[in-house]
């Protein structure tokens, strides 16, 4: 009786996975059919593109771009960027869009672009070292590798295009402070986890350039607070650096998280504090703003489609020889200026896009239906 | 001294009061090192941004009074409340009282078949609710599609948790009638002392007459239903929908009925034991910050102060329990 009632559960629950795998498949499947008219597109172009690289040769080169996922809008707008760059230099840019957002399906991806024979593959990796056997056996093919958006390790790239300078958020981040503050006062952080190393390395930055230029000596750091990117937790933290510090000015929140939960205290608490960070553009629209209303004058993040584009400019500049991805190699890229390549913290090297895009009250309506 | 006996008595009799007892100490320590803390706007920012746990905290009360748990609660609360927040994001429905009853029949589902699996399948709670853990988050992820839904999307949703009635918010409102409810229910129905019957003694209760697995069944139930609400609620205070929304923190609604004196074994506890096993938490949550303790403490502390709650009620559980013998014996 009990064996039975085993076999049975069992079953059922096989069934119900299935079930729930299918469901998954076919969700996924429908909605980056109909949701994502884009990466449909795309890959509709990259279909066609096959054919024509093939009778053409590498007269104009193919280009391939691979995001992290199918139906995530910071994605879709960077392989916008770098589709644009690449056809309007003549050559042939393919968009792929793995299935899911893992290292197994970009490693298929991967390697059906080996055999098309792209010329170069800028990645958006998923993992930093579970696609160093694809990536490698890719570069022995002679194509060109470079990522954007997050890096594989050194040994799986030639360079990386790196959206987020440390030097220059710390100033960006600093001179909204100081600029929002109107010179002088107290003011707080409020970061994720006491571990995230980004965070550390971006509050790290901004102590220095406080440190480093007069200006910025009336400005008091009393405290950096951890919110764990928790939502509950980090209201908590901002209530209370409300509560501890009257005085307080400015909250600067260099995490998603964190920007998005202090901005709804301040703005339900109508506080005279204000916020600056990083942030997502869809999730802040509700608090920047310029009047008293809004919690937030301004925040910054990267901008996807210039990072796209700087990813274009890489990978042509790798595939003519222009750069080999080594350290002090330069380049011009378009309209976008040049660009040194520098050694990265993991032992690669890297470029840096530049200083953090600002959103404000002139163009979050435009940018908050992008990502 | 007869009369401080007494008071003694009293308060040794009671796990509740012990708990009381520590709660005040909490408040009074951590009002002495910050005043700001017992202001009332404080305490009811606090209950505001606790009132998901404290809710939680009255299903999972059902749950381990049976004997049983679920760990999968958090992520149930994850996918009624991303399925919310998608609803309104393509605005299928905006209406808010009818976005709270989705939610609610979201979680009641999940809720039931947590449940049947458990009750009519004999499966382990801890193994059945790991499962739905991964299932139920995993469907939270599928609906998100890589979306969130954002302060924006929410239109008048977001207003639930900003308003109040005779100057208490609407969301500390749900939470008493949901406490009011379960005190009611557990203390002076038949369906609550049926409960406390199953998880006392199982065997007892089925000879007696009660049909085990329903009592089973209507548990899971109940915590999903919570927790369903509790999904639409978290999205309206935070203005926000992601998938990974509560991730881990099933745990700390275990530790608030722990906290209260609830058996993990099953047939002790209190919803009186749960509130303050929950403010508890919500009270050292709120402090920590307040008090200056540095970051990195933050957590060695919390989890201190909860080892310590609990082994001062492990205590007086002794003492009354010795007290009872004592009893019999004259």
């Amino acid at each position: 009786m009990k064996k039975k009632l085993v076999s049975i559960l069992l079953c059922t629950a096989m069934v119900a996975t299935l079930a729930v795998g299918c469901g998954s498949g076919n969700d996924s499947g429908s909605d980056s059919n109909t949701d994502s008219g884009s990466s449909t597109a795309a890959s509709d172009d990259a279909g066609d593109d096959d054919a024509d690289s093939g009778s053409e040769g590498g007269g104009s080169g193919t280009y391939a771009i691979v995001t992290k996922s199918a139906g995530n809008p910071f994605n879709e707008k960077t392989a916008d960027g770098f589709q644009e760059v690449i056809e309007a230099a003549g050559g042939t840019a393919i968009v792929k869009h793995p299935e899911a957002a893992t290292a197994d399906a970009q490693v298929s991806v991967i390697q059906s672009l080996i055999s098309q024979g792209v010329d170069s593959i800028c990645i958006a990796a998923n993992d930093e070292n579970a696609l160093q056997a694809a990536l490698e056996e890719a570069m022995d093919a002679g194509i060109k590798v470079c990522c954007e958006d997050s890096k594989t390790n050194p040994d799986s790239r030639q360079v990386f295009v790196n959206q987020a300078g440390v030097q220059e958020i710390g100033q960006a981040l600093m001179d909204a402070v100081l600029d929002i503050s109107g010179g002088e006062g107290q003011w707080a952080v409020l970061s994720a986890t006491s571990q995230a190393a980004n965070q550390n390395a971006w509050i790290d930055a901004m102590k220095e350039v406080m440190e480093g230029d007069d200006k910025y000596s009336k400005l008091e750091l009393v405290e950096v607070a951890y919110g764990d990117d928790e939502p509950q937790k980090s209201t908590d933290q901002t209530q209370a650096l409300l509560a501890k510090y009257p005085d307080l000015k400015v909250i600067c929140a260099p995490t998603t998280v964190g920007i998005n939960a202090a901005a709804k205290v301040l703005q339900d608490e109508k506080s005279s504090v204000k916020l600056t960070g990083l942030g997502l553009p869809s999730e802040m629209a509700e608090y920047i703003g310029d009047d008293d209303d809004h919690s937030c004058p301004y925040m910054y993040l990267w901008n996807p489609i210039d990072l796209g584009r700087l990813g274009a400019y890489t990978s042509m500049a790798l595939v003519d020889g222009t750069i080999t991805g080594a350290e002090g190699d330069t380049f011009t890229a378009g309209d976008m200026g040049d660009y040194e390549i520098v050694a990265a913290d993991d032992g690669g090297t890297e470029m840096i896009l530049g200083a953090p895009f600002k959103f404000d009250a002139s163009n979050i309506d435009e940018w908050k239906d992008v990502y | 001294m007869k009369e401080n006996k007494s008071i003694l008595k009293k308060i040794t009799d009671s796990r509740e009061a012990s708990l009381f007892i520590v709660l005040i100490v909490l408040c009074v320590v951590i009002s002495l090192r910050s005043p700001s803390f017992m202001t009332l706007k404080s305490i009811s920012d606090m209950l505001k941004n606790n009132a998901v746990i404290m809710i939680m905290t009255l299903g999972m009360l059902g749950v381990l009074l049976i004997g049983g748990i679920d760990i999968s609660i958090a992520s149930t609360l994850a996918f009624s409340g991303m399925s919310v927040g998608m609803l309104m994001k393509y605005s299928v429905v905006q209406n808010t009282f009818l976005l709270f009853l989705i939610a609610i029949g979201i979680g009641a589902l999940c809720g039931l078949l947590v449940g049947l699996i458990i009750s009519k399948g004999k499966v382990l709670p801890i193994i059945a609710t790991m499962g739905f853990m991964y299932i139920y988050r995993g469907l939270a992820y599928i609906i998100a599609n890589s979306q969130w839904a954002s302060a924006e999307n929410l239109g008048t949703f977001k207003d639930f948790a900003l308003g109040s009635v005779l100057g208490m918010n609407n969301v500390i409102i749900v939470m008493i009638i949901c406490y009011i409810i379960f005190f009611i229910v557990m203390k002076w129905t038949k369906i609550g002392r049926m409960v406390y019957a199953v998880g006392s003694n199982r065997e007892a209760a089925q000879i007696s007459g009660i049909n085990t697995s329903n009592v089973e069944l209507m548990v899971y139930t109940v915590m999903g239903t919570l927790a369903g609400l509790c999904g639409a609620l978290a999205v309206s205070i935070y203005s926000s929908a992601q998938p990974n929304m509560l991730y881990g923190r099933e745990m700390d609604v275990i530790a608030a009925c722990v906290i209260g004196g609830v058996s993990m074994t099953g047939g002790r506890g209190s919803v009186a034991g749960a509130l303050l096993g929950s403010l508890i938490l919500a009270i050292i949550a709120k402090a920590l910050p307040l008090v200056g303790i540095e970051a990195i403490a933050q957590n060695t502390v919390k989890g201190v102060i909860i080892l310590v709650v609990i082994v001062l009620n492990v205590i007086t559980q002794r003492m009354m329990d010795k007290n009872n013998l004592k009893g019999r014996e004259m």
